[in-house]
């Protein structure tokens, strides 16, 4: 049986969750589909504080800002969240399938937000198969949601903002990190959190690759060689590194499997960290009714995400014809948010990634604190 | 170099310490925060006006050292725990350093805990005269730890555990 819905959003975290709030309060009816047990997407792992302004709740911890939208968009009537349910088909006349348990679920919405977020990226390298090798997400469900202690000594790769915070998360949790490494001659991150972990004893490593992981049945070292400006491995400048654990950082990718089925006209864009979809101001994918916002549209931060979830909110329910004056106004005022977050100097390179969706007609997605590298 | 290190250089501290002078006069806040990123909790939290950024929410900080107190408040707020407060007036020849901590176990007051560099190298013992308590909502405690004066612009970590009690 297919189920009519009015607004759709697929993905629970800051986006899907700020954009289910604002449709809603515009007077639409909202399901939310979210795979995980628990809505919060990656907030629900971030012990650190969140940077950004105070309207994107800045210097509130990534699980607290998580759990206040939770409790907000529980408590409204016009919105129901769906867990564990995962969204696995977006078909070309619009009906969206899903997995819940064992149950397939159709739906048919009016208009649908797709906030699935982004995947994580992997690097080759002789023994990456070896038990221990672990990907950041991994290591912070392990540590943050789980509770468990992923490691006694770990490498960490990659020195993005991720590869920093989640270093400083494992000192946190008491696992040792033998050092940072990072290909690029600059750490990617911010350097706030870099100087964090270096003045509690983290070497960060730059211009350093992993070459091979060892160990008989799971990660007992890994050898670390310094690259060259091309990003060639020097011979000879081999260090060997013991470790339980190896954690890759090494960026991510938009999660777009389901802008591709519904037939979304996609572009890759470096700077965006893959493929996203093409946009509209409204955040509106080249298939009318479908909206897309957060990671999904390119990587970038939770404190954007939460901006476009709105937007593409009452975007969604202004086309549908509720509060269309109020829901403009206050597109406006996400829209200005938006702007500001993104005028910052990191911008600059980007800038070549925002002209090259713009000449297709679609917008200004600026990919400026990127939490890859 | 802070970009390939994580390190502040001299230079890049030279540009944010509070001058020799204003030291003299008591506690002051010295915010290590060097890159623009888009981040403003610090403006807000202090009362004294005394944290500006112009418009650009992406601007570095920047202390008016003769309108802050010391009070530290901007210090437990700051994500990037970049916020310092150092007061060269505490003792005869020590100084007061308070950094931001979010590690267990906690030490407690009067007890000695090693104090690091910005390289994370050990300095020596220090005593902690207080451990204020970061609330259960903000969970940034603050480590009051009395250094000697020459190394107020040099102790910026303690190690975590391992505390003496001598
Ligand atoms: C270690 C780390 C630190 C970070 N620190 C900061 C920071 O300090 N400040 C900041 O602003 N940002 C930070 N970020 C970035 C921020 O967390 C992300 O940019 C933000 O979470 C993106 O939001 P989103 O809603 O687009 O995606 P996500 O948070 O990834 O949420 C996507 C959700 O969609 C669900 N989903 C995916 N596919 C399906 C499907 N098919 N069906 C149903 N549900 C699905 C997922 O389970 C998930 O809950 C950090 C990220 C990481 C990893
Ligand atoms: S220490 Fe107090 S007065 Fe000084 S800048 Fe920070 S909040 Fe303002
Ligand atoms: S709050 Fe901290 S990290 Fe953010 S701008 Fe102020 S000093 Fe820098």
């Amino acid at each position: 049986m297919i189920r009519n819905v009015e607004v759709l959003v697929v993905g629970g975290g800051p986006a899907g969750l700020c954009a289910a709030q604002a449709a809603a309060s515009m007077g639409a009816k909202v399901t939310m589909l979210e795979r995980d047990y628990v809505p919060g997407g990656q907030l629900v792992k971030q012990t650190h504080k969140f940077f950004g302004s105070e309207k994107q709740h800045a210097g509130e911890r990534g699980f607290q800002i998580g759990r206040m939208l939770l409790d907000e968009i529980q408590a409204d009537p016009n919105i129901e969240i769906l867990p564990e349910t995962t969204a696995l088909g977006c078909y070309e006349d619009g009906v969206i399938t899903a997995l819940q348990g064992d149950k397939h679920l159709k739906f048919r919405p009016e208009r649908t937000i797709l906030a699935t977020g982004a995947a994580e990226k992997f690097l080759a390298f002789p023994g990456n198969d070896l038990p221990g090798v672990y990907g950041a997400g991994a290591v912070q469900t392990l540590m943050n949601v789980a509770g468990v202690k992923p490691a006694q000594r770990v490498l960490m790769v990659g020195s993005g903002n991720i590869g920093l915070i989640v270093s400083y998360q494992l000192k946190q949790a008491g696992v040792e990190v033998a050092g940072v490494v990072e290909a690029a001659p600059r750490i990617g991150g911010y350097l706030v959190h870099a100087a964090k972990i270096r003045r509690a004893g983290i070497p960060i490593l730059t211009g350093w690759t992993v070459k091979e992981a060892f160990g008989k049945e799971q990660v007992e070292g890994a050898v670390i060689c310094q690259l060259d400006d091309k990003f060639q491995q020097i011979p000879g400048t081999e260090k060997t590194i013991a470790c339980d654990a190896i954690c890759l950082a090494v960026g991510l990718t938009p999660l777009t499997e389901l802008c591709w089925q519904a037939g979304c006209e996609m572009k890759y864009i470096r700077e965006l960290s893959g493929h996203v979809p093409v946009v509209s101001d409204d955040l509106e994918t080249t298939k009318a009714g479908i909206y897309a916002a957060g990671d999904v549209t390119g990587i970038e931060e939770a404190s954007s995400a939460m901006v476009e979830g709105k937007i593409a909110g009452y975007s969604a329910a202004a086309s549908l014809g509720h509060s269309p004056e109020e829901a403009a106004r206050l597109r406006q005022e996400a829209m200005e948010e938006l702007r500001q977050l993104r005028s910052g100097p990191t911008g600059g390179k980007i800038n070549a990634g925002i002209e090259k969706v713009k000449q297709d007609g679609g917008v200004v997605h600026v990919n400026l604190y990127r939490y890859s590298h | 170099m802070l970009i390939s290190t994580g390190i502040p250089t001299e230079e890049d501290l030279q540009g944010v310490m509070p001058p020799a002078q204003r030291r003299k006069l008591g506690p002051v806040a010295m915010a290590e925060c060097f890159q623009k990123i888009p981040c403003n909790p610090c403006v807000a939290a202090c009362r004294q006006k005394a944290i500006t950024m112009g418009n650009d929410i992406n601007e570095c900080p920047k202390i008016d050292f003769d309108l802050c107190t010391g009070c530290g408040v901007c210090l437990t707020k700051c994500p990037g725990l970049a916020i310092f407060i150092i007061d060269e007036t505490y003792g005869a020849d020590t100084a007061l350093v308070k950094l931001p901590f979010e590690y267990l176990p906690l030490p407690q007051a009067g007890q000695y805990a090693m104090g690091l560099n910005r390289a994370g190298e050990e300095l020596g013992w220090f005593k902690v005269v207080q451990v204020i308590k970061g609330s259960a909502r903000n969970l940034t405690h603050t480590i009051c730890l009395e250094v000697p004066k020459e190394l107020s612009m040099e102790v910026r970590n303690i190690r975590e555990g391992g505390y003496r009690d001598e």
